[in-house]
């Protein structure tokens, strides 16, 4: 089973987020994680969806997504040709004794501290899988008291834009 | 008009006008006949009604539209409250109207003519203006299933959109049934809900249910609708959507406030669907591909499925039978497609296939799939099916190929283009001598035709066989007459026992199997097609979950025939205890009388049933009595008819592939498996 990080433009329209979610439900499509936000036009909103399946089943996902009306554009993100982030907050244990370590770990990661309390630190951290999952790996050891992390955004490199004619006029009517 | 009045469970004293006591009206009073025969629906009136009005004729979709015609407006006063308001021209190609009034002007004009449906609070507004459209007909039944079932009919007997309306709440949910239905089986049907006035959405209001959110999953789309101004483009994008690309259902939900509102109807409107493009022009590479397989193979099969039917490909596809010469089978839902008595036609395969549908599968090294899905009933085992093939799998949606079986050539298209494009293909091969011999194939599957040929046995204990009773139904009737089934032993012998030589003859549920289908397609399938015959074949356990339908046929005018292939029992789940729980009968006996001495010959009485019902009962207990009881049921016309066909309790479904196990396995009857003489791989 390998990570794949899907790039889905749909109408900005309520209730698509309800089409795109149940239908990975029933078809048995496990969801690693999910961002959805507006993009550039009005009329189109961008869900970032990471599953964790093989080929076939990704074929039959993506066929099956673009079998819902309100679904634009499907574009696979691979990693080695998009710059993917996440972004995740994190309470970690740090009194008078611990805190200039943790500190430590956290400029290492270029990381920000965003809150500071008696004996708890809250760090704001983004970047790739590897790098958020490395500094969750060094501050464990302090105490993870509390941890939330966004889901994936990716955008591809280079000059191209995938929501470049998404919209295709077409002429029809009754 | 106040919130609180609805069709359904009105509220406690409801007046009724005086005098009309049904419990004082005499026995004399009108029958269904007479009611029927004063419905302006009826054949006689037909020829007093004047030709449909020109001015009300839909617009087609010429880019100089005219202005719609004024709609007269001069209604009285309906129920309670004020006059409705009365619509008139605003602006040249525009008109002043409520949401309801635009939503019977879009449905005339995307061709509507028949509604089935029950009114309720949500949806009442809509009805007012239905009371005086000159072009649709609304068809009130007595369950909301029924509505959505005869939709279904009504499109499968006729390719058109069939439309079913309901309301709110109770009167949507009892639509899901028929909407998932006519999902799994791509039948394109609009489903119009009412809906609680938008500001009281999600607020639990008086009938609510998110109808929206619950066919998400069984509607090809569904639009709720809360702004006036929206209603018309949207029954425009439903139709469009529900009969173009995949057949499907498509829902709409609109607000009560929205249908009460004032807005600007005009027609044509433009669509607003940019992410729906249905692909059905074939990649001429593709099927050139196809075509250098199929004329190099030595024993290709024809896998015809219900793809075929929608796509009104049946000429194209005898076309290419006839010159490649290649054995075809037709699926549960292809049944019709190519003329059973055919030659090369070689039966359903399937779970309850032929022994040379299933083996012709088996053996073949090449399958040409033409709009068919790899059901599991066809396939079963799939990594044991069609071990040797390669295969061509032509659909138009795209995600059926590849989803089951691997395709080697895959073609996405509409099937009346792909197979048209095919012949021309294998035509080019053929002037270039590539042209195989199948003589050999054709004579081994010929041989496993004759050998193992579709039959049953007469039962010892002397009771009608149900396969005798449905095989001279279709003899009768003949090929040109529509059947309709019910979902279990008797759909199976349907599909069996009966020669389809047309398309849109046999009409069923396939792939959700939904018992209690019958009558109410049947009665939609009729209405469609009000001048051929047709014959609905049930099973007692179907017949008792939708037969109230049976009183909208007898008032409306729709004389349905329907066999009730009556064994007491829900004969396919008894058949499966029979075979596979040990002849441990679990709950499948529908009347049960050795405890409790029940006497009479059934509960209910289906002859009584009927009569009650306004239709003609007749009853059937013995193989010299089928002929004369069905040729009854032939010469009435101005009814329906029920004949209630007492059969064997113990009869079953042959051949059968179990669930689970391999078409190899096939038994043609109990513990009998064919001799493939080493044939297969």
């Amino acid at each position: 089973m390998t990570r794949h990080t899907l790039s889905v433009l749909v109408e900005n329209k309520p209730g698509v987020l309800v089409r795109i979610a149940g239908l990975f439900a029933r078809r048995n499509f496990n969801i690693e994680s999910l961002a959805v936000g507006p993009t550039e036009h009005e009329e189109i909103s961008r869900i970032t969806i990471v599953v964790n399946c093989e080929e076939h089943p990704l074929e039959q996902v993506t066929k099956q997504l673009n079998k819902l009306i309100n679904v634009l554009k499907i574009v696979e993100l691979e990693p080695g040709s998009t710059v993917q982030r996440e972004l995740i907050l994190i309470k970690v244990r740090a009194d008078a004794e611990s805190r200039s370590r943790v500190l430590e770990a956290v400029n290492l990661f270029r990381a920000k501290v965003v809150d500071v309390a008696l004996d708890v630190i809250t760090v704001e951290a983004t970047g790739n899988r590897e790098k958020l999952d490395a500094l969750i790996k060094v501050l464990e050891p302090f105490g993870i008291k509390e941890l939330v992390q966004s889901g994936m955004v990716a955008i591809g490199r280079g000059g191209r834009s995938i929501t470049d004619r998404a919209l295709r006029p077409v002429e029809r009517s009754a | 008009m106040t919130e609180q009045m609805t069709g359904r469970n009105g509220p406690a004293g409801t007046e009724r006008p005086a005098g009309a006591d049904p419990r004082t009206a005499g026995p004399s009073g009108p029958s269904p006949r007479d009611l029927a025969a004063r419905s302006p629906h009826h054949p006689s009136a037909r020829a007093a009604e004047q030709p449909r009005p020109a001015e009300n004729a839909p617009a087609a979709p010429a880019p100089a539209a005219p202005a719609p015609a004024v709609p007269a407006q001069a209604s009285p006063a309906q129920g309670v409250g004020a006059e409705p308001p009365r619509a008139h021209v605003t602006s040249p190609g525009k008109v002043r109207a409520t949401g309801a009034q635009a939503l019977v002007y879009a449905l005339e004009r995307v061709g509507a003519d028949v509604v089935f449906g029950i009114p309720g609070g949500a949806v009442l507004p809509a009805y007012d203006p239905l009371l005086d459209s000159k072009i649709i007909r609304h068809i009130l039944v007595r369950h909301e299933q029924g509505a959505g079932h005869a939709a279904t009919g009504y499109a499968q007997a006729t390719g058109r959109i069939g439309v079913c309306m309901a309301t709110s709440g109770p009167g949507a949910t009892n639509l899901v049934t028929p909407i998932a239905d006519a999902y799994m089986d791509s039948v394109p049907i609009v489903a119009i809900t009412g809906q609680v006035p938008s500001s009281l959405i999600g607020t639990d209001g008086f009938q609510e249910a998110d109808i929206s959110g619950i066919t998400i999953p069984i509607t090809k789309h569904n639009f709720l609708v809360t702004k006036p101004e929206d209603i018309a483009r949207t029954i425009g994008e439903a139709f469009h959507v529900a009969s173009t690309g995949r057949p499907g259902p498509v829902l709409v939900d609109i607000a009560k406030d929205a249908l009460q509102a004032m807005t600007d109807f005009s027609w044509p409107v433009p669509f607003e669907l940019p992410g729906y493009h249905p692909v059905t022009r074939p990649h001429a590479r593709q099927v050139r591909e196809a075509a250098r397989l199929i004329t190099e193979s030595r024993r290709p099969v024809l896998y015809v499925g219900g793809g075929v039917i929608k796509a009104r490909a049946a000429g194209q596809l005898r076309e290419l039978a006839e010159l490649t010469g290649i054995p075809v089978v037709t699926t549960l839902m292809a049944r019709g497609a190519f003329p059973d008595r055919h030659p090369q036609h070689m039966g359903m395969p399937g779970m309850h296939g032929t022994v040379a549908a299933v083996g012709a599968l088996q053996q073949a090294d090449l399958l040409i799939a033409l709009g068919t899905r790899f059901d599991d009933r066809v396939t079963g085992k799939l990594d044991t099916f069609a071990p040797g093939a390669l295969i061509v799998h032509a659909d138009i949606d795209p995600a059926e190929i590849s989803k089951n079986r691997r395709a080697d050539v895959p073609i996405v298209g509409d099937c009346r283009e792909v197979i048209a494009d095919l012949v021309a293909a294998v035509e080019a091969e053929h002037e270039q001598g590539h042209r195989p011999d199948l003589a050999a194939w054709r004579a081994q599957l010929d041989s496993l035709r004759a050998t193992y040929p579709l039959g049953y046995d007469q039962p010892d204990d002397g009771t009608l066989a149900p396969q005798y009773v449905i095989e001279r139904i279709g003899k009768i009737a003949g090929p040109e007459a529509v059947y309709v089934a019910g979902v279990g032993q008797h759909q199976m012998w349907a599909a069996q026992f009966i020669d389809y030589e047309n398309p849109g003859t046999w009409i069923n549920s396939g792939g959700l199997g939904t018992m209690g289908f019958a009558v109410p397609a049947a009665m939609g399938a009729k209405t469609g097609r009000p001048d051929a015959t047709v014959w609905a074949i049930d099973g007692d356990g179907c017949f008792q979950m939708t037969n109230q339908e049976l009183a909208t046929c007898a008032i409306e005018g729709i004389p349905i025939k329907v066999a009730i292939i009556n064994n007491g029992s829900l004969g396919m789940v008894r058949q499966w205890q029979t075979l596979f729980y040990n002849e441990r009968y679990s709950n499948t006996d529908l009347h049960r009388t050795a405890e409790r001495k029940l006497t009479g010959t059934r509960i209910p009485d289906f002859v009584k049933l009927a009569e009650a019902y306004g239709c003609e009962g007749i009853r059937c207990e013995e193989a010299a009595d089928v002929d004369k009881a069905i040729d009854r049921a032939m010469a009435i016309d101005d009814r329906p008819v029920v004949v209630d066909f007492i059969v064997h309790r113990d009869a079953m479904v042959w051949p059968m592939v179990a669930a689970g196990t391999s078409n190899n396995d096939i038994k043609f009857a109990r513990g009998l498996a064919p001799d493939w003489g080493g044939q297969s791989e």
